[in-house]
């Protein structure tokens, strides 16, 4: 058996090689140009196939035009008679070439039951935007943003903030960014002026946000969020997961550094994401993030407090979101979480000062009809400050850890119009504020994609 | 042995060219019946990803990390385009750092730019829901823009994989008779329907109506894209008092309360219809597709509801 099978396969191997190595040469080439020959006959019949299809729907097209045209204006009376035939593109033609232009909306009433320029969170320094805002009626920032792949290789985008503030109108740039669109390896560059990858909220516009104000921890130690002018590389690994790495300097003139130490490279971050589906219903992304800032006399609060040090912040953020069969249209869940810990050293106020801080919020929203969205949210602070002069200044707890609730009833009419109303319960400080929200947010123009 | 048999059999398989393994391409559809549509195209050692699945609105899901992931390793990216996939894509593109899925690049193709697109406005304003201003992008309600996208499909194939090219065009010659040979009969099969009325959820099946010339007389949705509601249907109930309408019509993924509600009061029948590969059992490829299409159509026409 064994025997003839080892006759079977070498007898014909033996014979085949003989006479592929007599012919191989030759044959080769005739096949290859056989086969080339063949190739290029069937690419030219399918191009000339697919033209002349594309010709016969163009003419289709130009008949049913003409057509009508020649019909009276009345053929809206019965507007689903006919499928309306396409017409070609010229109207779009003069701004092809233009970015997409968007523009983002806002405006609220705010009811707060203690004076919002009383407000203080013991323990914590109190950048610009901290605070809860104003009473009464407001408009909030009005975004413009434009975007538009440059070439073969770049995109660009810029957002302005138009606001209102003291009676002066204030444009504030909030990015100006160009990103790489080509680059080999899963790599990605962005430079300019951007917001941050770092956790999950921060690259996030407020407008995007499910509550009307950021989380304590945003506010508190990021100003909101972390954007500056700075580099951005970024990298995509390989892999059915998603898995990626980043890194980031900035200049350092924002929250929470300042000064543009380090010659003007004051900030730097590290961060990373993983995520995946669960299942057709569930899909999640969690990550870690570092951010270290620089930070040379940078003032805050009305008599100013001075600080000079280093600030080093660590971010834990984890999202899950949960659609039936992975359609959100209809219901949808979002569950959402971040950890703050920050650590600062240096001089407080010309005096030695160590802090260690944490802050956190969870918070989940739930669409449980098509338009209609409620959610709840749950964030605080914990403050360990060391120091000689920590006692009688902001950074004094007072014994007290800020926190707050808040909860969200939210109505859409579409996509693009929202309203929401939200109640919450601020215990910052010692002086608890009840506050009642009520914003809405229009978007006009190009159709924005968002992050997930 | 049994190793060197099969280095044998290999050996004679590759002497005679007959067949090769296509390069491991890794393809990334945004709906699952372009996916289909390239299964029919590639062999199986190209891997083939279906972004979305029947059950979901290609037009409401987001930039999910999965989805960036893939487009992160993809060759082609195959979207019907249009507008379908604006509210999540260019995320998806800007995310994967692939500069071979690219809107410009070659390996991103968009199937309505293929075909002759219908309701295509002459302005567009949100007013008006969600309109798309190059027209309707449910073109794959229509068998014969399947076969245009097939076409066009496997040449651009052939362009990013040069050394197959013969491959995937004589894939297309073998579909394109094979498609055209069912189209017959469907087509056979549908003739009764032509001229009849039907009232659908959302505006999807407008190639499918052009196909089959039937007509629409009112759509649930007040607008495209904008939910239905009682004052509406209250409209649609008027409408359809005074013609025969043979069924209204709907997507797996559409609620099924409204169509519900007019199919007790107006006794016409309520359909759902696949509307893609695998929307309903026995739809896992395009020609199960159509034929689950055709059964639903075709009992509606006998009186008989689906």
């Amino acid at each position: 058996m064994r025997n003839l099978s080892w006759v079977t396969i070498a007898l014909p191997l033996i014979l085949w090689s003989a006479q592929s190595a007599a012919t191989a040469a030759h044959k080769d080439q005739t096949s290859a140009d056989i086969s080339a020959l063949r190739g290029e006959l069937l690419l030219l019949k399918s191009t000339y196939a697919n033209q002349i299809a594309q010709l016969e729907a163009r003419l289709a097209q130009a008949e049913s035009t003409l057509a009508s045209h020649a019909a009276p204006p009345s053929a809206s009376a019965l507007p689903s008679e006919l499928p309306t035939p396409s017409i070609n593109i010229p109207q779009r033609m003069s701004n092809a070439l233009n970015p997409d232009v968007s523009l983002v909306l806002i405006g609220a009433y705010a009811a707060h039951s203690t004076d919002p320029d009383r407000y203080a969170a013991p323990g914590f320094v109190l950048p610009e935007e901290a605070g809860p805002g104003v009473r009464g009626l407001s408009l909030g920032e009005s975004e413009l943003t434009l975007s538009a792949n440059v070439d073969d290789k770049f995109y660009g985008a810029m957002t302005a903030a138009l606001s209102v503030e003291d009676g002066e109108t204030a444009l504030n740039l909030e990015e100006a960014y160009v990103q790489t669109t080509a680059l080999p390896y899963g790599l990605t560059f962005k430079g300019g002026r951007f917001f941050s990858r770092i956790g999950y909220l921060n690259e996030q516009h407020a407008h995007a946000d499910d509550f009307v104000d950021r989380p304590l921890p945003y506010k508190i130690f990021l100003n909101g969020n972390l954007g500056d002018d700075g580099a951005q590389l970024r990298w995509l690994a390989p892999l059915d997961q998603f898995v990626e790495f980043g890194a980031e300097a900035y200049r350092g003139d924002s929250f929470p550094a300042h000064g543009a130490l380090d010659h003007g490279v004051g900030t730097y971050t590290f961060f990373s994401h993983l995520g995946d589906d669960l299942s057709d219903d569930w899909s999640y992304r969690v990550g870690g993030s570092y951010v270290h800032a620089e930070v040379g006399e940078r003032a805050t609060g009305e008599l100013p407090d001075l600080f000079d040090g280093t600030s080093e912040l660590a971010i834990a953020d984890v999202i899950f979101k949960w659609a039936p069969n992975g359609n959100p249209a209809e219901r949808n869940l979002k569950l959402q979480a971040e950890y703050f810990r920050r650590w600062e050293s240096g001089l407080f106020n010309a005096t030695d000062y160590d802090g260690t801080q944490d802050g956190f919020y969870l918070q989940t929203v739930y669409q449980f009809q098509r338009r209609w969205r409620i959610g709840a949210r749950f964030d605080r602070l914990l403050a360990d400050n060391t120091g000689v002069g920590v006692a009688g200044t902001v950074l004094d707890t007072l014994d007290h850890d800020p926190s707050r609730v808040a909860l969200l009833l939210e109505f859409d009419n579409s996509e693009f119009s929202r309203l929401r109303l939200q109640y919450g319960y601020d215990d910052s400080s010692h002086a608890t504020d009840h506050q009642l929200l009520l914003n809405y947010i229009y978007s006009l123009g190009a159709h924005g994609a968002h992050q997930f | 042995m049994t190793l060197f048999k099969t280095m044998f059999a290999t050996l004679i398989v590759c002497g005679a060219g007959t067949t090769e393994v296509m390069a491991n391409l890794h393809i990334f559809s945004c709906e699952p019946e372009w996916a289909a549509l390239a299964k029919e195209l590639v062999d199986e050692t190209v891997e083939v990803y279906s972004a979305t699945t029947a059950l979901q609105d290609p037009h409401q899901i987001q930039a999910r990390p999965s989805l960036i992931a893939h487009a992160r390793n993809a060759d082609l990216m195959i979207c019907s385009g249009a507008d379908l996939e604006v509210g999540w894509l260019p995320q998806v593109q800007r995310q994967a750092g692939n500069a071979k899925i690219q809107s410009n690049a070659p390996g991103y193709f968009e199937t309505s730019s293929v075909v002759p697109r219908l309701e295509v406005p002459a302005t567009v304003d949100r007013s008006q829901g969600d309109v798309h201003a190059a027209g309707n992008p449910h073109i794959q309600t229509n068998p014969h823009n399947i076969a245009l996208v097939a076409s066009a499909l496997s040449a651009r194939l052939a362009q990013i994989d040069p050394p197959h090219a013969t491959d995937y065009l004589t894939r297309n010659e073998e579909f394109q008779q094979r498609w055209q040979t069912a189209i017959a009969r469907w087509e056979q099969a549908l003739a009764p329907l032509r001229g009849k009325a039907v009232v659908t959820h959302h505006k999807y099946w407008v190639y499918l109506l052009d196909w089959l010339d039937l007509r629409e007389v009112a759509t649930l949705e007040p607008k495209p894209g904008v939910p239905t509601n009682v004052a509406h249907l209250a409209e649609v109930l008027t409408i359809i008092e005074h013609q025969p309408v043979i069924a209204i019509l709907r997507t797996p993924y559409d609620t099924p309360q409204p169509s519900a509600w007019l199919a007790e009061r107006t006794r016409i029948p309520a359909a759902t219809l696949p509307g893609t590969v695998g929307g309903l059992p026995g739809t896992d490829d395009l020609f199960g597709l159509f034929e689950k299409t055709t059964e639903i159509l075709a009992k509606l026409v006998d009186g008989t509801s689906p």
